[in-house]
C-alpha cells in the first residue's frame, strides 16, 4: 500500500471513528426517547430516521451539496461563523456520514432500550436512584449489546460510504479521499491490484466487525 | 401514628376511588378481587403513576398532596413486585448493596432499624450473595427482591402479590420468612393478595376492596367474623385467634395453647413454650350444645354466647359467637339452630373438631 492509499485509508477510519462518536452521543437520547414516548406522531420520526436505508445516496448527497454551499441553510450559518462552506471538507464529510449512518445506530439503541421494559427503572426508583442515575447504572448495562451493535454497524457503514462523499466531498487527499474513492479511482485508471489491496482490505475488515456483531447478538441471547 | 391515603384513580378498564387511614404498623392486606386495579394502587402509592386530586402521607410526612408530589426516588420505601425483578446484571450481594448506597446520608446509620447483615440472616441469602440472579431459584430470586426491599429501611413496604408467581413449594418456603418479617420488623407492610389463606395467614388487618372501591376495613380478626360482609359467608368462612404455646403433654404428643377462648389442644409439638401462634377455627368444623359434653371425643370445647344469627341459604345458618372479647363462627343447619332454640344471648357450647396452626 503506497503514500496516497495509506492516507485514505487513515482518513476513511478518522471519518469512520468521528461519525460514530457523534452519533453515539447525539442517537442515545434520541433513541431512548422513541424508545418510551407515547406520542402518536412518533412513527414520524422513525420514518425520518430510517429513510437513509432506503435513499439512494446521491440523493442524500445533493441534497446535503445544496444545505451545505453558501446559499443553502447550514452554508449560511456557516459562512456567518466564519467557517466558510463545509462542502468538500472534512467536517462537511462528518455531516453526511452522521446522516447517512444515523439509522445503524439508533435502531439497535432504540431495540435495545425497548427490550429493558419499564421494569428495571422502576425497581431502581423505589430504591432511591433519581433519574439519571437509573440510565447510567440500569440502561446502559443492560443495553451493551445494543451499543455494541449500534457502534460497530455505525462504523462499518460509514467506512463503506461512497455516494454522498463523492457528491458533497470530493476527492481531496487528505481531506476528503476515502477509501472507497481511492477504489474507484484505482479501477478507472485500471490499477487493478492497489484497488484489490484496499478492497480486500476493507472486506475483511467489514467481515470481521460483522462477526462481532454476530457474535454479541447470539450471546444476547444466550444471556437473557 | 397512621397512613393516610385519598386517591381517585380513573382508567380505561376501572375506576377506584379510595380514601383510608390504615395503622403504621404491622401487615395491612388489601384482600381484592383480580383485575380490580390493585396494582394500580400500589403504583399510586409508590408514585410510579400519579393522579390528581390524591394525597398520600406517612405519619407526619407527606408524599403527596394537591400541590406536593414527592418522586418515587424520593420517598423512603420498599416495593416488592409479583415477578422478583432483580437487575440481570448484577450478582445479589449487589443487587442488595443498590438501595443502601443511596440512601440519604442524613439518615443515621447506627439508628438503622435493620442492618444488611440482620436482612441478610432472616432472609437465609448468606450462600447466595455471589450469585447472579439467572442462577437462582424462583423462590430464592423473591427473598432476595424482599431483602432488597426492606435493607433500606422503609417507612413503608409495598408487596404486590409476592408469591403469586411462585408454585405452591415456592410460596411454603417464602411464608415463613415473611412472616419473621412480620414479628421481626417495624416496617408497616401494604400487601395486595387475592389468596385467602396467604392473608389469613400473614395480615394484622384487612381491607376489603370490591369493583369500586373500599367495602370495609379492621383488624383480620374482627373482618373475618363480620356477617356483613362476604369473607364469612362460603365453605371457607373462618375465625382467627391469637394464642401463645403454654405446654406439651408427652405422653400424648399435644401441645397446648393458652387463648382468649380458653386452652386450645392441637396434635403434634412443633412449636416451643412461650412462641406467639395463629390458631385458625374454620366455621363448618365447629358445633354447638347447650350443656358442657363430657362424653365425647372432642377437646375443645368453649363456653360462648351466641352474638347474631345470620341464614347461609336455605339449610343453613351462620351463628356468630363471643368468647371473652374474641368472635368466632359457627356453620349449623337451621334445623339445628331452631331446635337448639338459639338466639342473641343464649349461653352455649361450642365444640370444634379440628383447630389449624398458621404459623
Amino acid at each position: 500500500m503506497n503514500g496516497p492509499d495509506l492516507i485514505a485509508l487513515l482518513v476513511t477510519l478518522k471519518l469512520a471513528l468521528v461519525s460514530t462518536f457523534i452519533l453515539l452521543l447525539a442517537g442515545t437520547p434520541v433513541a431512548w426517547w422513541l424508545s418510551r414516548t407515547e406520542w402518536r406522531f412518533r412513527f414520524l420520526i422513525e420514518a425520518v430516521v430510517a429513510l437513509p436505508l432506503v435513499l439512494p445516496p446521491t440523493v442524500l448527497g445533493f441534497y446535503l451539496l445544496v444545505a451545505l454551499s453558501p446559499a443553502g441553510p447550514i452554508g449560511a450559518v456557516t459562512s456567518a461563523l466564519g467557517l466558510g462552506s463545509l462542502a468538500f471538507s472534512f467536517s462537511g464529510l462528518v455531516i453526511g456520514s452522521v446522516i447517512y449512518s444515523m439509522p445503524f445506530v439508533i435502531q439497535p439503541l432504540q431495540d435495545a432500550f425497548r427490550a429493558i421494559g419499564p421494569r428495571p427503572l422502576e425497581v431502581a426508583a423505589t430504591l432511591r436512584a433519581p433519574p439519571l442515575d437509573r440510565f447510567f447504572t440500569i440502561v446502559l448495562p443492560l443495553a451493551k449489546p445494543g451499543f455494541i451493535t449500534a457502534t460497530v454497524l455505525g462504523f462499518a457503514h460509514t467506512l463503506g460510504e461512497f455516494g454522498v462523499v463523492l457528491m458533497i466531498g470530493g476527492n481531496i487527499p487528505g481531506e476528503t479521499r476515502v477509501v472507497s474513492i481511492a477504489i474507484y479511482d484505482h479501477v478507472e485508471m485500471l490499477e487493478y491490484t492497489r484497488a484489490h489491496l484496499l478492497a480486500g482490505g476493507l472486506l475483511l475488515l467489514s467481515f470481521l466487525m460483522l462477526t462481532l456483531v454476530y457474535r454479541n447478538r447470539g450471546f444476547r441471547m444466550v444471556s437473557s | 401514628m397512621s397512613i393516610q391515603a385519598t386517591f381517585d384513580i380513573h382508567r380505561d378498564e376501572f375506576s377506584l376511588s379510595v380514601d383510608v387511614e390504615i395503622p403504621e404498623q404491622g401487615i395491612t392486606a388489601l384482600f381484592v378481587p383480580s383485575g380490580c386495579g390493585k396494582t394500580s394502587l400500589l403504583r399510586a402509592l409508590a408514585g410510579l403513576d400519579r393522579y390528581p386530586n390524591s394525597r398520600l402521607s406517612i405519619g407526619e410526612t407527606c408524599w403527596q398532596d394537591e400541590t406536593n408530589f414527592v418522586a418515587t426516588h424520593e420517598r423512603e420505601l420498599g416495593y416488592v413486585f409479583q415477578e422478583p425483578s432483580l437487575f440481570p446484571h448484577m450478582t445479589v450481594q449487589q443487587n442488595l448493596n443498590y438501595g443502601v448506597s443511596r440512601m440519604k446520608s442524613m439518615q443515621d446509620v447506627s439508628s438503622d432499624r435493620l442492618s444488611r447483615d440482620n436482612v441478610i440472616d432472616l432472609l437465609g441469602l448468606g450462600n447466595l450473595l455471589a450469585r447472579h440472579p439467572t442462577t437462582l431459584s424462583g423462590g430464592e430470586q423473591q427473598r432476595v427482591a424482599i431483602a432488597r426491599a426492606i435493607v433500606t429501611s422503609p417507612r413503608l413496604l409495598l408487596m404486590d402479590e409476592p408469591l403469586a408467581s411462585l408454585d405452591m413449594d415456592r410460596k411454603l418456603e417464602i411464608l415463613p420468612y415473611i412472616d419473621a418479617l412480620h414479628r421481626d420488623l417495624g416496617i408497616p407492610v401494604i400487601y395486595v393478595s387475592h389468596d385467602r389463606d396467604e392473608v389469613a395467614r400473614l395480615a394484622d388487618s384487612l381491607v376489603l376492596m370490591g369493583v369500586e372501591g373500599i367495602i370495609a376495613l379492621g383488624s383480620i380478626a374482627e373482618m373475618l367474623t363480620r356477617l356483613d360482609l362476604p369473607l364469612a359467608h362460603g365453605s371457607e368462612a373462618e375465625a382467627l385467634i391469637e394464642a401463645t404455646v403454654s405446654s406439651h403433654d408427652d405422653v400424648y404428643d399435644l401441645t397446648y395453647l393458652k387463648s382468649p377462648l380458653g386452652q386450645v389442644t392441637v396434635p403434634g409439638k412443633t412449636m416451643g413454650v412461650g412462641v406467639g401462634v395463629r390458631v385458625r377455627i374454620l366455621a363448618r368444623d365447629v358445633s354447638l350444645t347447650l350443656m358442657r359434653q363430657t362424653d365425647t371425643s372432642i377437646l375443645n370445647i368453649f363456653a360462648a354466647t351466641v352474638d347474631e344469627i345470620v341464614a347461609e341459604g336455605p339449610s343453613q345458618v351462620t351463628v356468630r359467637l363471643s368468647i371473652a372479647d374474641s368472635l368466632i363462627l359457627a356453620r349449623i343447619t337451621r334445623k339445628s339452630a331452631d331446635l337448639l332454640g338459639l338466639k342473641p344471648g343464649l349461653q352455649v357450647f361450642a365444640q370444634t373438631k379440628s383447630v389449624a396452626l398458621l404459623a
